[in-house]
């Protein structure tokens, strides 16, 4: 401390300090401030895509700022889970208002989808897009997937059915199919409760639990259908109708053979 | 003792000289061993030769009783492993996505018999289907039964027999559906328990007395094991023995045709013509039974999860014979009242138990009920086309049109989601459709039949159509009509004529009153069932006809037209 | 055998044609022409020939296939079926063998044997009057004989008897299930174990529920937390009962009536699983119109509005459970239901039960 004391009052103390500082400012900035620089501006950039793009594709129904109008509701507050799901199986943008958005074609690129979600995050906080091992169900044990079918009848079969297939809601509506949907969407939709269904918070139903669900769901949808063909997984309704079109109907032509009188001489 | 070095001409030793020059019948000692304990001749002298008549329609009870014999035979097999326990246990077995839940020990055996037992699954599936078509043959039967007339004098009896078989058939089926204590059989029992709650005055007691107490409680899987393989099967047994019996006693009944009479039955013999077909038939069955075993997944227990009362899924349905009253009780309106500190809970108890208390009841009175409208005391074993008992067939038709309205309610949310239609707005039309499908169906199938009565009249009266458009030297035009055949002719009119009921007097003659045999609401009744019958062409009509088609073809034309004219004048004849 | 004794005595009732008699029986073409009764004859033999190839090949399959080796046909890219290859090839190979056999038995009736129709007469199930008569007067005889004429007491004696004898057999099933008793009822179908303070647990996980941990829209089935002491049916019984849904909803949004104004935490409300039409666990619910469906038979509560009935057969509002929170931050019920969950039954008077409107 003293040898800094004592020169402090050297003429060239002051300029050599400056000289110093900005030096260390200079070089501070060069070990922080670029990279943030970038990524903010990648971030903002992203936002602004995505501010462009809900302009054009969403902001007719959900406000020019998300607020919600009598036609769609607010997203501020729903999460970029919730963006990534509506966009990434195809329910949004909507065709028109109807009962229940049905999950059409995708549309728009990953990547733009990230940019509507980024924005959409950024207007409010919301559950955010899942990381792979956050939803993945590589690594689970038998007994773990097992598990995950106990969670899937306790929460998810009364709707979507005990294979995934889908269920009536009142009024036209309907829980939809699982077959086709993709791990990380089951994940959101879990998170966000799109449309009709409700929430499953990660607080009650921890990522874990959501984990042994999709592996239980995936790893029902790959198993082969051991007893033969599934005539559509309709329970007893489609093996009724089977016992009546091919059980009794074929054995009906079998009878009429049976008593018809064949082919004559003459 | 000295052998003898002659024989003499009394002696009646002389059978093996002639046994090698004679075919011996191999079975004959086996034969002659059964004659001589129970009498096998006098019974095979009437029961070989016995005549059955061929129709494809007569097979279908035979489908059932054939179904009956797989059922027995694959039940046994299921036997041998299942257990009927509500015990609970982890499930270890080979199925993975169930692996280490807690599960019943009836689940879990039925996961063994499907998984770790060879063709213990084909067997499962063959005893389910075999179920369904056991319950739809007896059914589809009935319907044959119905729409003919079979039922009628002497046969009311084994009518009801019958009746008490479809039902005992129905119970043996959901008893065995809710084996297996999985989520859907569950949920169905719970339905059962829910149906039971719901009769007036006695339910709660009849629901702890059937399930030991609170449901699901530890004993209804045991209890239903006993219904299932014991008790109802053992009725089945001695009910189809005696619809048997009774078909072999009264013979069977036949189409009407050439040389078939009320009192003959025309067919072949059971040995060896109908033997063979019954048998080969039973076989038909039993393969295609297999098939649908080995090639069709029926009842996948193990992607419904073992029975938890806490859990359910979308599209819980039961078996088709169930359908029905599960669409009943989805329609009904949710109606309850209370009266004296009781609820009555009519919106489980009118279409659970109180529909299928109706058409068990409506069924077996219809024999009586129609032979009260009908006045009828002869014998029939000639069956009746359909169209020939015109209201009949509309109630059968109106029926059936009812029974598949509460099917689709049934299953009113598959319906929705495979057609994108509103659960909601399915319920509400089908609760105005189920009475008022059945009586468009009545008024267009009576309609039908009477046009179907009417065409018999034209073409016995004036032939076939033949196509070819005639000119007249007159420039009329006309269609000359072919006679049709003398087979045709007799087939189309051979039914008796049936008359409505003429209101008796209620006095003697001598002024004193007397029960009246019919009341005049009787009379209004059979008139109502009976009057509006096309009269069938009577012989002075044909042979008039037939004198007009002998004058030549292009005449016929002609003659029809002035038919025609003839009639206008003619209010409606119905 | 006479044919005095013929089902009709007027078989030609009412005919305007006279019956024309049996058709001419006709020759088939397997029997007119020998090389095609010959190829019939092949046809017959040849399908029970296969019979015991197939039979073998089942005992192959059977004891060659692996129970767990996967059938896979597939068409491209297209999976047609993926089936247990066992029961796929046991199936096919037993279901063709039994076909076979009907097949060829039927063939066989239809083109080789004869086929000539017989004529079997019937008869009248009524018996004769001679045998009327005879009947009649055995029957009489019998009932002299056993002295019922003069000493009457015995015959209604035995029918009291037998009619008696029944009781007991009757009785004997009184033991079936507990008697619901008034006291039986109040201690099974009348309570569940919820009670003061029962922490609400997530159904399968066991874990307790916090309020800040439950969303708006958020549905959660749950259990209490005392269901773990029960084991096996006692624990399916307890379940069967006590399931319940717990939804979050905007308190803004809802209808809260009054007398329920304590029951619930800040917008989230529980309330029974069970169905109260037949006794379905229900949990479809929509978080937008609060709807409530049925899967069993589409019953649908309105859970922003106490659980009254808003479509199908139900006529009972869903049994509402007063919850709070407790002392160290969870939520746990005040006490238990205030009504039986579950179907409506005889007994009880459930007009007093909440209803639309109710305040």
């Amino acid at each position: 401390m003293k040898f800094l004391s004592k020169r402090r009052k050297h003429s060239a103390a002051k300029p050599l300090l400056l000289v110093l500082a900005l030096l260390a400012v200079g070089l501070g900035y060069s070990f922080v401030a670029p990279q943030q620089t970038s990524a903010e501006t990648e971030m903002t950039q992203q936002i602004e895509e995505g501010k462009a793009l809900f302009d054009v594709s969403c902001s007719s129904c959900h406000g020019l700022n998300g607020e919600g109008t009598t036609q769609g509701p607010s997203l501020i507050g729903v999460g970029a889970a919730s963006v990534d799901f509506q966009m990434g199986t195809g329910r949004m943008p909507a065709a028109r208002p109807e009962v229940q958005i049905p999950a059409r074609p995708v549309i728009y690129s990953q990547e733009q989808i990230d940019a509507v979600a980024a924005y959409v995050a950024s207007l409010g906080t919301g559950p955010e897009v899942p990381q792979e091992d956050q939803y993945s169900p590589e690594g689970l044990t038998a007994e773990e997937v097992a598990q995950g079918g106990a969670l899937f009848r306790a929460n998810c079969s009364a709707c979507h059915g005990i294979v995934g297939g889908g269920g009536a809601l009142p009024n036209g509506k309907y829980a939809p199919s699982l077959f086709e949907t993709e791990d990380v969407h089951i994940w959101e939709a879990m998170r966000t409760g799109p449309q009709q269904m409700p929430v499953f918070s990660k607080d009650v139903l921890h990522d874990e639990d959501v984990r042994k669900i999709i592996g239980f769901i995936d790893a029902q949808q790959d198993a082969p259908t051991y007893g033969g063909q599934p005539i559509g997984s309709n329970g007893p309704v489609s093996e009724g109708f089977w016992i009546f079109i091919v059980g009794i109907g074929g054995l009906i032509i079998v009878g009429g053979w049976i008593a018809k009188k064949g082919a004559r001489a003459r | 003792m000295a052998r003898p070095t002659t024989i003499g001409d009394a002696s009646p030793v002389i059978e093996p000289a002639v046994a090698p020059t004679t075919k011996r019948n191999p079975a004959a000692p086996a034969l002659k061993w059964g004659d001589d304990r129970v009498g096998l001749g006098k019974i095979s002298r009437f029961a070989l030769r016995k005549v059955f008549p061929d129709h494809w329609s007569f097979l279908l009870g035979e489908i059932a009783l054939y179904s009956f014999i797989i059922l027995l035979l694959t039940g046994v097999f299921l036997t041998i492993w299942f257990k009927p326990s509500m015990a609970e246990i982890e499930y270890d077995g080979t199925y993975q996505l169930l692996k280490g839940i807690p599960v019943s020990e009836a689940f879990a055996s039925t996961l063994h018999i499907s998984f770790d037992v060879r063709g213990g699954l084909l067997v499962r599936q063959i005893h389910h289907w075999a179920a369904l078509l056991f319950v739809a043959a007896a059914f589809v039967h009935m319907l044959r039964v119905f729409f003919t007339g079979a039922y009628r004098k002497p046969r009311e009896v084994n009518w009801l027999v019958g009746i008490g078989l479809m039902a005992l058939s129905t119970i043996a089926g959901f008893a065995g559906y809710s084996l297996p204590d999985d989520l859907l059989s569950g949920t169905g029992l719970r339905f059962a328990d829910g149906l039971i709650r719901s009769i007036p005055i006695i339910g709660t007691w009849a629901e702890f007395f059937v399930f030991g107490g609170e449901f699901p409680g530890e004993l209804i899987i045991a209890r239903l094991y006993m219904v299932h393989i014991l008790l109802v099967p053992g009725l089945l047994l001695g009910l189809v023995s005696l619809h048997l019996a009774l078909v072999v006693y009264h013979k069977h009944t036949q189409f009407p045709g050439a040389g078939r009479t009320e009192n003959n039955v025309v067919g072949y013999p059971v040995f060896p013509v109908y033997a063979a077909k019954a048998g080969g038939f039973f076989f038909v069955v039993f393969g295609f039974s297999v098939l649908l075993g080995g090639l069709v997944q029926i009842n996948p227990v193990w992607l419904y999860g073992p029975y938890d009362p806490a859990k359910v899924t979308a599209g819980s349905q039961p078996d088709w014979y169930m359908g029905w009253l599960e669409g009943a009780v989805r329609i009904m309106p949710g109606w309850e009242t209370h009266v004296l500190g009781t609820t009555w809970s009519w919106n489980v108890f009118l279409p659970g138990v109180g529909l299928m208390g109706l058409l068990f009841t409506l069924l077996g009175l219809w024999p009586f009920v129609e032979r009260w409208l009908t006045g009828d005391t002869r014998e029939h074993h000639l069956l009746q086309r359909p169209r020939n008992a015109p209201t009949r067939t509309a109630f059968g038709v109106a029926g059936m049109v009812c029974f598949a309205l509460f099917l689709i309610a049934g299953g009113n949310d598959i319906v929705a989601t495979r057609f994108g239609l509103s659960l909601n707005a399915i319920t509400v039309a089908l609760r105005v459709l189920v009475f008022l499908g059945p009586v468009i169906a009545f008024i267009v199938t009576k309609r039908i039949c009477l046009g179907l009565q009417r065409k018999d009249r034209e073409r016995v009266l004036h032939g076939s159509e033949t196509g070819i458009i005639q000119r007249s030297p007159g420039g009329g035009y006309s269609e000359p009509h072919l006679p049709i055949h003398e087979n045709e002719k007799f087939l189309l009119t051979q039914h008796v004529q049936r008359q409505p009921l003429e209101v008796s007097p209620d006095t003697d003659e001598n002024g004193v009153r007397i029960s009246q045999e019919v009341s005049s609401t009787r009379a209004r009744l059979s008139r109502w069932y009976l009057g509006h019958d096309v009269p069938k062409p009577t012989a002075a009509e044909i042979a008039e006809a037939d004198h007009h088609g002998e004058d030549g073809h292009e005449l016929e034309g002609q003659a029809e037209h002035q038919a025609l004219e003839d009639r206008q004048p003619e209010p409606a004849n119905d | 055998m006479s044919h005095d004794n013929l089902p009709v005595k007027d078989p030609d009732l009412g005919h305007s044609v006279p019956n024309p008699g049996l058709e001419e029986h006709v020759e088939r073409y397997t029997d007119a022409n020998e090389a095609a009764g010959n190829r019939a004859y092949a046809a017959v033999v040849g399908m029970l020939a296969a019979v015991p190839l197939l039979a073998i090949a089942f005992l192959v399959v059977y004891f060659a296939v692996p129970n767990d080796l996967l059938l896979d046909v597939r068409f491209g890219e297209v999976h047609f079926l993926t089936a247990n290859a066992q029961n796929f090839w046991l199936g096919l190979t037993s279901g063709l063998a039994v076909l076979l056999i009907g097949l060829a038995l039927i063939q066989w009736a239809r083109v080789i044997m004869g086929d000539e129709e017989s004529v079997e007469m019937r008869h009248s199930a009524a018996s004769s009057e001679e045998d009327r008569a005879v009947f009649v007067e055995e029957w009489e005889a019998g009932a002299k004989q056993s002295g019922l004429g003069r000493r009457k007491l015995i015959g209604g004696a035995l029918a009291g008897a037998l009619g008696f004898a029944v009781l007991p057999a009757v009785v004997l099933l009184a033991d079936m299930g507990p008697w619901p008793t008034r006291s039986k009822r109040a201690e099974t179908i009348e309570r569940t174990i919820w009670a003061e303070g029962v922490k609400l647990v997530n159904d399968e996980t066991w874990r307790p529920i916090r309020p800040e941990h439950l969303e708006i829209g958020q549905l959660v089935n749950a259990q209490p937390e005392n269901l773990k002491q029960f084991h096996g049916s006692a624990f399916q019984v307890e379940k069967a009962k006590s399931s319940l849904v717990i939804v979050r909803m905007d308190p803004e949004s809802i209808k809260i009536p009054d007398s329920r104004k304590d029951w619930h935490v800040s917008g989230i409300l529980a309330y029974s699983k069970i169905c109260t039409h037949v006794g379905c666990p229900i949990s479809l619910w929509e978080r937008q119109t609060h709807h409530l469906l049925c899967p069993c038979h589409q019953s649908t509560f309105d859970l922003g509005n106490s659980g009254v009935v808003v479509f199908g057969p139900a006529a009972r509002s869903l049994p509402q459970l007063p919850i709070k929170v407790s002392s160290d931050g969870y939520l746990v019920a005040q006490s238990d239901f205030t009504v039986p969950v579950g179907p409506s039954y005889f007994e009880r008077d459930s007009s007093e039960d909440f209803k639309d409107g109710d305040q």
